[in-house]
C-alpha cells in the first residue's frame, strides 16, 4: 500500500502542496468568486421579490379601482332605475286622468240617451193608451151602438193595462 | 544520521518502483500501483534540512483540481440577472451549499459558505478527475489524491481545527459542555461525558479515513476487475467470454457507481463538516 509504504518520504510534500493548492483554491474562489455569486443570487431574489410586490400592489390597486367603478355604475344604474319609475308614474296618472275623464263623459252620455228612452216610452205608452181608448170606444159603438164617454173609455183602459 | 536516512528511503522507494516495474512486465496488474507517489520534477526540493516537498504526481493532480475548480467558477461569474447554463450550474452549487449550512447552522452558517464550498469542490473535482480515463493516453496516469490518507487527513484536521477555534472562540471553557449531553443527571454525566469526548476526538479520524477508504476501495476495484479482464483475454477465447466480458461489464457498472460515491464523498465531507461546525456554533 504505497500510502504506507512512501508516507516518510512524501507526508512533508503532500501536506505542502494540499495546503499551497486548497490554500490558493479557497482564496481565489472561496473568498473573492462566492460571496461576489452568492451576492449575486441575492440581488436577484430581492429584484424578483420587489417585482412581485409592485405585481401585487398593481393587482391590488386594480381592484380597488374595479370595486369604485362598481359603485359608481350602481349608483348611475339605480338613479336611472328611479327616473324610469318617475316617467312611468307620471304617464300611469296622466291616463288615469284621462280615462276618468272619458268615463265621465260617457256616463252623462248614457244618462241622457236613458232619460230619452224612457220619455219616448212614457209618451208611447201615452199614445198607446189614446189609441187603446179610441179602438175601445170604436168596438163599443159598433157592437152596442151606445156612445162611451172618452174618459170613461181612457179609465177602462188604464185598468185593464194596469191588471196586465 | 539524516542524510544517511534519506539515502536508505530512497533505495527503498526505488526498490518498490523496481519491484512494480518488474510486476508491469510481467503481463500483471498490481492494483495498488495507481497510488503510488513519482515526482515529477524538483525531486530535491526542501522546504527546510529533510523536508522534501518535490512536485509530485500528487501534487499535479491537485494543482488541476484547483485550475478546473477556479476555472469553474470564474465562468459563472458573468453576474448576470437572468443566468446563463454556466452561470446556473455554479450558483447551482453555492446555493446547495448555502442551503446545507443554513439547514445544518442557521443563519450563521452563512459566513462557512467560502470553506466548505472550496472543501466541497476540491473534494468532488479530486474524486472525478480521478476516475476520467486519461490513462487511454500513453504514459499518462490519473492520480486520485483523495485516495491519500495524508491528504484527507489535512482537510479532516483544518475542519476539526475549526470547530475547535469557533468552539472556544465563542464560548470559551464552556464548549466542554459540548460533552455532557443537555438535562443529563450528573451520575450519568460522569461516564457519558469520557465517551462523548472519545466520540468527539475521533471526528477527524473517522473524516479523514471514510474519505480515503472509499475512494481507495473503488479504485482497487476497478483495476482488479481490469486485471481480470486482461487475464481473461490473454487466456484464450473461452475464458475471454467466461471471466473477461462480465468483468468489462462489471468495470462499467461499477465506473458509474464510482462516479456517484465521487459525489456522495464529497457531500458526506461538506455535510460532517458542517454538522460539527454546528455543534460548535449552537452549543446544544
Amino acid at each position: 500500500m504505497p500510502q504506507i509504504a512512501q508516507i516518510a518520504d512524501t507526508l512533508s510534500g503532500q501536506v505542502f502542496w494540499l495546503l499551497v493548492f486548497f490554500g490558493l483554491t479557497f482564496a481565489l474562489v472561496g473568498l473573492g468568486m462566492v460571496p461576489k455569486i452568492m451576492g449575486t443570487v441575492d440581488l436577484r431574489d430581492q429584484q424578483i421579490a420587489g417585482d412581485l410586490a409592485a405585481a401585487q400592489a398593481a393587482r391590488d390597486a386594480a381592484d380597488s379601482e374595479e370595486a369604485a367603478w362598481r359603485t359608481r355604475e350602481n349608483a348611475n344604474r339605480s338613479a336611472a332605475q328611479g327616473v324610469i319609475a318617475d316617467a312611468k308614474a307620471k304617464a300611469a296618472a296622466a291616463s288615469a286622468a284621462k280615462l276618468a275623464e272619458a268615463q265621465s263623459r260617457l256616463d252623462a252620455q248614457l244618462a241622457e240617451a236613458e232619460a230619452g228612452i224612457n220619455a219616448a216610452r212614457t209618451s208611447a205608452l201615452a199614445e198607446i193608451e189614446g189609441v187603446a181608448a179610441d179602438a175601445a170606444r170604436d168596438i163599443v159603438a159598433r157592437v152596442a151602438g151606445t156612445e162611451v164617454e172618452l174618459a170613461a173609455a181612457q179609465a177602462a183602459v188604464k185598468e185593464v193595462m194596469a191588471h196586465g | 544520521m539524516a542524510a544517511e536516512d534519506g539515502i536508505v528511503t530512497a533505495e527503498k522507494s526505488m526498490m518498490a518502483a523496481e519491484k512494480t516495474f518488474e510486476a508491469a512486465e510481467t503481463g500483471k496488474v498490481d492494483p495498488m500501483k495507481q497510488f503510488t507517489i513519482e515526482p515529477v520534477f524538483g525531486s530535491d526540493w526542501q522546504l527546510a534540512d529533510g523536508i522534501n516537498i518535490a512536485f509530485t504526481n500528487s501534487a499535479l493532480w491537485m494543482a488541476i483540481t484547483a485550475a478546473l475548480v477556479t476555472a469553474f467558477v470564474a465562468g459563472g461569474m458573468k453576474r448576470q440577472l437572468v443566468p446563463g447554463r454556466w452561470q446556473m450550474a455554479v450558483e447551482t452549487m453555492t446555493g446547495f451549499i448555502d442551503d446545507l449550512l443554513e439547514a445544518n447552522i442557521g443563519k450563521a452558517g452563512r459566513k462557512y459558505v467560502p470553506y466548505i464550498f472550496t472543501l466541497f469542490m476540491f473534494i468532488l473535482f479530486g474524486n472525478l478527475l480521478g476516475l476520467v480515463p486519461v490513462g487511454l493516453i500513453p504514459s499518462v496516469h490519473a492520480f486520485t489524491f483523495t485516495s491519500h490518507f495524508t491528504v484527507t487527513g489535512v482537510l479532516a484536521i483544518m475542519s476539526f481545527s475549526i470547530v475547535l477555534i469557533v468552539g472556544f472562540a465563542k464560548h470559551g471553557l464552556h464548549f466542554f459542555s459540548l460533552f455532557v449531553p443537555k438535562d443529563t443527571p450528573f451520575l450519568m454525566a460522569v461516564f457519558i461525558a469520557p465517551i462523548e469526548l472519545v466520540s468527539f476526538m475521533v471526528r477527524p479520524f473517522s473524516l479523514a479515513l471514510r474519505l480515503f477508504v472509499a475512494m481507495m476501495a473503488g479504485h482497487v476495484l476497478l483495476k482488479v476487475l481490469a486485471s481480470f479482464v486482461i487475464a481473461g483475454g490473454s487466456g484464450g477465447i473461452g475464458t475471454g467470454v467466461l471471466v473477461g466480458v462480465p468483468s468489462f461489464v462489471l468495470m462499467v457498472a461499477i465506473s458509474a457507481l464510482e462516479i456517484l460515491v465521487a459525489g456522495i464523498q464529497a457531500y458526506v465531507f461538506a455535510l460532517l463538516t458542517s454538522l460539527y461546525i454546528n455543534d460548535a456554533e449552537n452549543l446544544h
